[in-house]
């Protein structure tokens, strides 16, 4: 059979015009992610312009507020941070435990199975779906009403895949050789856990709680849909002080305190019609922006710092 | 090096150096390629033979840092195919190669074979049929292929696989065909096979083809060059060299002292 | 030695018993502790035993009221009103307009994007590329619902002028943006897991970077690549505050995705921020559209598996 074979400058022809290709992809490459950063650049720079005149004392230390001017995001920004207290200290050790479990303990059966399948899907369930379920479970059945315990506990569950994720990858770039010189001089699983795994794998399940806390932080849905109120001018009780009641709070009242928290307070004020108030949400957006943000970049430079020093 | 035959030449290797990043891979190469011959590389692993192979096609290319110095010069049209005025997407149009490990696309049969020839802009059905059919001939797999050409061509076995991946080559004519270790990940009665088919080929094709298995290269090949630490020990007539080897070094190898 | 042993043999007896116990004591810390953190991998099952168990139970009491054939086929949705009409079709319109928007923003943009970082950009692009594209992932989609409102809206009427204040578009296209990171990432993961000998067996055959992606890499990582549009579809459908800021929530049949719709999730996120009645039909409604957005999460799900397996079998 005679080949057609193409002449040299056929070939170059062809050669031009899938180069030609090439750089036309990469240039549409270049651009895609340039719209992405462009979209940070723009979100960033908007809100800041609008929300300049909003970056006082005050804003930080006012209540809600029918007059955009003087309202702030006080309780907002405190709830925030006490949900966030709550979501830590429920998600972490939770799903660190777990992490270790999964990683060396499970048995490989079809128990240890259907709890790998069920945090890879739980990843994908809409967070709204949490909301529903804490609005069932945690507010009526429990009783913990639309509190900051409610809420805390619903975005745990949420971050807690995260979480385990971060914790088994983690344990699992630890070579063998440190487990094995644990048990060899006698420790049990869990003094090998306590002592060796947990501490060498802490950098990276820090990247992890630090990641699933950016997210939880600026959950919105879960947390109207379990009730929060969007209106809130007090503070939850400070432990053993005396309230204007002449009630003194315990040591975890609280907890069990009604709350908004910060994207809530954005969500109020975005869907205002006044437009002084889109002001307001620019300034808040930002703040939360900024906490989201610098917590996700503290998380990328650990992971970076790790992966440059590897130890072994 | 002595020229030990009157064959025309197809390639040859000028003072050719290589270097990954700082490192000096290949040093100061000179070496003939025959026209229609096997030439077989062999040498201990690490000696720079697969990365003198893959020299031929432009491979390293493909990675920042890679540096050649020298020239490998194609013939008739005499062009260094290492000139930086020559594209490599032009070099490997004209230079076919089939790698160590057995590596179809994740296509049908079929089109894995008419792969090259899409690249070439030919997508005539009729020219493709003719000559993914000759090509599949050609690699001695059509027989067993050619009523399953719209299967997977992960469904073959090793040998088929590598015999597939030869068709695949063959398919665009290449006018030299390039074997890193062709037959290291398949059993002896595939590795028979590929041998075969080698001897068969060289009727049509330049080949060049990089073995750790001095047998291997004892069957198939007229001519061997025996490689060390980057550097051509000796070249020659595959006979001379496995029986009365000019270089100590190359005699160690061979009987077994080295490698 | 086997004098100096037997002589005290006693007191040996005593510390190896007591060896024995401390071992006992041990064993058992060991098990409690074992049990414990077995305790804690659970909560995963009993947090999807749970979010069936609410949506499920609330549903069942909701179509004690509501026959499932008005629920599905019902075309207006106004369950709060004195005539009362639970028609989830106008919901499920509002999701999939802008989900599809959304998708049709994400999947080639994000797909691009991971292509080329996987196969055209130097590490260093990379190195600077990836952590945007986590930071942009990062973002509270309040904040995006924000973008959505008061920025993008306002631009897409300069460009479209019947446009209104609320509209799914607007809303899609942001929340497109918003899944881009999640599909590039997931998809490059992919892409780079293809062996190496697979692209230079196509860069061997003379073809260039564009071609071995398309032709080789692509097809390579489809597996994967189908994974991560399945989890950007499940974002789209559960996607909640972009919808409830930027694309108004009247219940509004349509396909057009220049109108203002409610969604499945911005209903639940209306009737949340009301006041509804522990019990009530409205409490109830919400669940039902839980229920109904889970199925649809779960039905892509399985769509997604069909076709990957269909995909497979006929390259």
């Amino acid at each position: 059979m005679q080949a057609n074979i193409l002449t040299t400058e056929q070939i170059r022809a062809l050669i031009a015009k899938g180069k030609l290709k090439d750089a036309v992809f990469k240039a549409v490459g270049i651009f895609c992610l340039a719209i992405a950063l462009l979209v940070i650049v723009l979100l960033v720079s908007d809100m800041v312009m609008k929300g300049s005149e909003r970056f006082t004392v005050d804003f930080f230390m006012n209540f809600a507020s029918r007059r955009a001017t003087q309202a702030g995001i006080l309780s907002a920004w405190v709830g925030s941070l006490l949900v966030m207290l709550v979501t830590a200290l429920a998600a972490v050790p939770l799903g660190v435990a777990a992490g270790v479990y999964l990683e060396e303990y499970a048995k490989r059966n079809w128990i240890t199975e259907l709890i790998e399948i069920n945090i890879t899907n739980l990843a994908a369930v809409p967070s709204i779906v949490y909301g529903l379920l804490a609005l069932g479970i945690f507010v009526y059945q429990f009783g913990f009403g639309q509190s900051i315990l409610s809420a805390g506990l619903t975005l745990a569950l949420l971050i807690l895949p995260i979480i385990i994720v971060s914790t088994r990858e983690a344990i699992r770039a630890i070579p063998a050789m440190i487990r094995e010189g644990s048990m060899a001089v006698g420790a049990t699983r869990w003094q090998t856990c306590r002592y060796h795994i947990i501490p060498y794998a802490m950098p990276g399940i820090l990247t992890g709680v630090i990641i699933g806390l950016a997210r939880a932080i600026g959950e919105t849905a879960p947390i109207i849909t379990i009730g929060a109120l969007t209106f809130i001018a007090f503070l939850p009780p400070v432990p053993y002080t005396t309230g204007t009641d002449g009630v003194t709070a315990g040591m975890f009242d609280w907890v069990m305190s009604p709350f908004t928290v910060m994207p809530i307070q954005i969500f109020n004020w975005t869907s205002r019609p006044d437009p002084a108030f889109e002001v307001n949400a620019a300034a808040a957006g930002f703040v939360l922006m900024a906490m989201v943000l610098s917590m996700n970049a503290v998380a990328i430079y650990l992971r970076y710092k790790m992966r440059k020093n590897i130890k072994w | 090096m002595q020229i030990h035959d009157k064959s025309p030449l197809k390639a040859e290797a000028r003072n050719l150096s290589f270097y990954y990043g700082e490192a000096k891979a290949l040093k100061n190469i000179n070496m003939p390629i025959y026209d229609k011959k096997v030439t077989a590389l062999i040498g201990p692993s690490g000696c720079g033979k697969s990365t003198y192979l893959r020299s031929f096609n432009r491979m390293h290319d493909l990675y920042p840092g890679n540096r050649y110095e020298g020239e490998i010069r194609f013939f008739p049209d005499n062009t260094n195919l290492l000139s930086p005025e020559v594209d490599p997407i032009e070099v490997r149009m004209r230079v076919g190669m089939v790698f160590q490990k057995p590596n179809p696309f994740p296509k049908s049969i079929y089109e894995n074979v008419a792969y090259g020839l899409r690249v070439r802009g030919e997508n005539n059905k009729r020219v493709l049929d003719d000559k993914v059919e000759h090509a599949l001939r050609g690699a001695a797999i059509w027989d067993e292929a050619k009523d399953r050409l719209n299967e997977l061509a992960s469904n073959l076995s090793g040998g088929q696989q590598q015999r597939l991946c030869i068709a695949r080559a063959l398919a665009t004519d290449p006018e030299l065909l390039l074997f890193d270790e062709p037959t290291s990940a398949l059993d002896p009665i595939a590795t028979g096979a590929i041998e075969e088919l080698v001897h068969e080929l060289k009727k049509r094709v330049t080949i060049l083809i990089v073995t750790h298995n001095m047998q291997q290269a004892a069957r198939v090949s007229d001519y061997t060059a025996y490689m060390y630490l980057g550097e051509m020990i000796e070249f020659g007539k595959t006979d001379e060299i496995f029986i009365k080897p000019q270089d100590k070094r190359t005699e160690d190898y061979i009987t077994g002292r080295m490698g | 030695m086997n004098h100096a042993m037997s002589a005290n043999n006693t007191s040996d007896l005593h510390v190896v018993s007591d060896r024995l116990s401390r071992n006992a004591m041990r064993n058992i810390s060991e098990r409690v502790i074992e049990a414990l953190l077995f305790a804690a991998a659970a909560v995963s099952v009993l947090t999807t035993i749970g979010i069936v168990y609410v949506l499920v139970s609330e549903s069942v009491q909701f179509f004690q009221h509501v026959s499932i054939i008005d629920f599905l086929t019902d075309t207006q949705w106004t369950p709060l009103f004195d005539d009362a009409h639970f028609g989830i079709m106008v919901l499920i319109s509002g999701t999939l307009v802008s989900s599809l928007v959304a998708l049709i923003v994400a999947i080639p943009m994000g797909t691009i994007i991971a292509i080329y970082l996987s196969e055209f950009a130097g590490s260093k692009v990379r190195e600077v590329a990836k952590p945007i594209l986590e930071l942009l992932g990062g973002i509270p989609t309040i904040v995006f619902g924000y973008f959505a409102l008061l920025m993008v809206t306002p631009l897409l009427q300069k460009i479209l002028p019947g446009l209104p204040g609320f509209s799914l578009l607007s809303a899609g296209l942001v929340m497109g943006i918003m899944i881009v990171p999640y599909i590039a990432s997931l998809s490059e993961d992919a892409m780079r897991a293809v062996p190496m000998s697979l692209r230079e067996g196509s860069y061997a055959m003379g073809s260039t970077r564009l071609y071995t992606a398309i032709h080789v890499v692509v097809p390579a990582a489809f597996s994967g690549l189908a994974a991560s549009y399945i989890l950007a579809i499940s974002r789209a459908v559960g996607e909640t505050m972009i919808l409830a800021v930027a694309a108004g929530m009247q219940p509004n049949l349509t396909a057009n995705p220049m109108e203002p719709a409610a969604t499945i999730t911005s209903f639940i996120v209306q009737v949340a921020l009301g006041d509804l009645p522990h019990g009530s039909i409205g409490y109830q409604t919400i669940f039902a559209a839980g229920l109904t957005l889970i199925m649809i999460t779960l039905m892509f799900n399985i769509l997604g598996q069909w076709l990957r397996r269909r995909f497979r079998e006929n390259y």
